[in-house]
């Protein structure tokens, strides 16, 4: 049994939670919240331990894992406290609002040689983790150029302002969806490390972007255009595809569809020349508990079982997760 | 509960295995008529039951019912709340007390926040029956003998070990609506367990249950196992499990399940109603 602790229970957070309660590797010792309303529910009818204080909580409870599903402002400081501590952390994306506190905190977890994992639940996706299998295998030949986009209906009128309309506090879609999009493009294609240019637009928010578009290079030199904008009611919920094309073909994914064309006879088998659609069903793995897809359980239990020395720590690391709040930052100072 | 039971999600773009086929939905699906001709299609099939949402256009269709109840005698709705996405959306907007202040009727909220948070505690309940009424609304004058809680909620709860919370909706349920308490969730042999703990028997829970195994946690073994030896009233759900499997061989499969009373479905042409319906029939016949 791996002694789990939980810092910040609101939408995420409870997620996380209910996950972690029906996992059977894991024990939930403590939750930590410092709404009165969230730790009251939770101590009326689940048998969690509540805490207001996290800082209390990690003394009392001693976990040996902490998940963190603050306000992204918070990330920086408490994961560097539960690092000097030795435990072993997962944090939500994005992972921290400043690169160089993220860079100390990527540096001490290597030092404290503990389990590091940021909530990038895309990478647990089978249709993502299918075309990431297949550009590792340069099935598309000569790569041409790349396409993120994800689009949503977050912000799809003027709202009353909470902490995700923030700028300082981690609000607005560069944050929020885009870091999704980089993340993804980073895994599946390269690591963009230029930003040509970049707009970020705001439509119904008054003080943070509604929409990023941006140009941008990945470290091999490769070129594509993100598009990403969360004020788009035609979509029922987020929609994240990535696009590449090369000299042999081209993929289209989306968290639910895999369509891959191949020009010519000789591509890896299964797929045969033009079109192939696969399914998410056709990868999904069965997960133990389901709460809201399956990647959600599987990202917990591959964290878990990094602790448990099972699998490795290579996963949607800090040092990964950094790379992403890198390429928001960049994207902030290239704003045209 | 009747054998074949018509479900929503092709109405409002919910499609687990194609974002793309979705939009298609949504866009074939835009009018309130199209939807109900749809639902009287499977009617003409014998298909007599309704499971929805509560969305917002189920209440759109719940009029258009109403004004004609002479066609729609022995017209029966399953209701599946909550529509998570409303109160999901408005947690992000107006944090969660802000929520409950939009949704739960009347001034009960306001009253009790004179009083401080403390007190509030003690009233949940009787928010969450609050809640249930007012998504019960909509559906006033039709036939609703069955009631069930989505699988996000059901599947939160049970995650978190709130078995209370089930038992207290079970019994409101049945006190207050006078329907049967029922489930759906993705977890169902978990749910069962859980269920049975707080003396709820043989409850009726809609659940993945598909030849391919898919979304069916902790294994098809699992499932089957559950379904021979425990008191259950099962409605099998993706039993198509997004078009892996031929039709012909998915529906056999569940047709030959024990414990599996209902079959839900979802279709949007006049075929592929027709095809699914007389596949079951079929299947079920040869059985006897
Ligand atoms: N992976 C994803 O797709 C995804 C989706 C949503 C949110 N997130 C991330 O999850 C994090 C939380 O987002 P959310 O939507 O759940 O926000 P939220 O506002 O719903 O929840 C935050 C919770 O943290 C609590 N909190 C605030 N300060 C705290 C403190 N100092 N100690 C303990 N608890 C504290 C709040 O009371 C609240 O319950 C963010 O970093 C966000 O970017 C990720």
């Amino acid at each position: 049994m791996v002694r789990v602790a939980l810092i910040g229970a609101g939408k995420m957070g409870i997620s996380h939670l209910a996950i972690l309660g029906a996992h059977p590797d894991v024990k939930v010792v403590g939750v930590a919240d410092t709404s009165k309303i969230v730790t009251d529910v939770l101590e009326k009818y689940s048998s969690f331990e509540c805490f207001s204080d996290y800082k209390k909580m990690l003394e009392k409870t001693k976990p040996e894992a902490v998940f963190v599903a603050a306000p992204t402002k918070y990330h920086g400081t408490i994961v560097k406290e539960l690092l000097e501590k030795g435990i072993h952390v997962f944090v939500e994306k994005p992972f921290c609002l400043n690169v160089n506190e993220g860079a100390e905190l990527v540096q001490l977890a290597k030092l404290k040689g503990v389990v590091n994992q940021v909530g990038y639940h895309n990478k647990f996706i089978g249709t993502f983790e299918e075309a990431k299998r297949l550009m590792n295998s340069f099935a598309l030949g000569d790569i041409q150029h790349f396409v993120g986009e994800a689009y949503g209906p977050v912000v799809v009128r003027k709202k009353q302002e909470t902490w995700r309309s923030k700028p300082e506090e981690g609000g607005g879609c560069l944050l929020d969806y885009a870091s999704h999009v980089i993340d993804l493009v980073n895994y599946i294609v390269a690591p963009i490390n230029k930003v040509h240019g970049a707009l970020l637009k705001s439509i119904y928010s008054g003080n943070v972007e509604d929409a990023v578009y941006a140009l941008v290079e990945t470290n091999n030199k490769l070129s594509g255009v993100l598009s990403v904008n969360w004020s788009d009611e035609t979509y029922r919920k987020m929609s994240t595809t990535v696009t590449v094309i090369g000299d042999k073909g081209k993929l289209i994914v989306d968290a639910t569809e895999m369509k891959i064309y191949f020009k010519e006879d000789k591509c890896p088998p299964p797929y045969t020349k033009g079109w192939n659609v696969k399914h998410i069903n056709d990868f999904a793995e069965e997960v133990a508990f389901y709460l809201r897809g399956e990647e959600y359980s599987a990202q917990i239990d591959y964290f878990i079982k990094a602790i448990e020395g099972k699998v490795p720590n290579n996963k949607n690391t800090f040092e990964t997760a950094w790379q992403t709040d890198s390429v928001i930052e960049k994207i902030k100072n290239n704003k045209n | 509960m009747e054998r074949i039971l018509f479900g929503d999600n092709q109405f409002f773009g919910v499609n687990h295995v194609s974002d793309e086929k979705s939009r298609a939905q949504m866009m074939k699906f835009k009018e309130d008529k199209t939807i109900l001709r749809t639902i009287d299609i499977a009617r003409e099939e014998g298909v007599n039951t309704f499971m929805c949402t509560t969305h917002d256009r189920i209440g759109n269709i719940c009029d258009l019912i109403r004004q004609e109840p002479e066609k729609y005698k022995g017209f029966n709705i399953y209701p599946c709340m909550p529509y998570a996405h409303k109160y999901a959306n408005a947690v992000t907007e107006l944090g969660i007390v802000g929520t409950l202040k939009q949704y739960v009727p009347g001034n009960f909220f306001g009253s009790l926040f004179k009083g401080g948070m403390a007190f509030v505690s003690k009233d949940y309940m009787a928010m969450m029956e609050l809640l249930i009424d007012a998504e019960m609304k909509m559906f006033k004058g039709i036939n609703v003998p069955v009631i069930f809680i989505q699988n996000v909620l059901t599947d939160l709860i049970m995650g978190l070990g709130m078995k209370d919370v089930l038992k207290e909706y079970h019994e409101y349920i049945i006190k207050k609506h006078n329907a049967e308490p029922a489930y759906i969730t993705m977890n169902m042999p978990m749910l069962l367990d859980m269920l049975e703990s707080v003396g709820i028997k043989n409850p009726i829970i809609c659940s993945s249950i598909n030849i391919d195994g898919f979304r069916m946690s902790g294994g098809k073994e699992l499932y089957e196992h559950t379904l021979k030896t425990r008191e259950v009233r099962g409605i099998a759900m993706q039993v198509l499990s997004g078009g892996a499997t031929p039709v012909k061989q998915a529906l056999q499969y569940v047709c030959g399940l024990p414990k599996v009373e209902s079959i839900l479905f979802g279709a949007s042409s006049r075929g592929n109603i027709h095809e699914t319906v007389s596949l079951i029939r079929q299947f079920d016949a040869e059985k006897k």
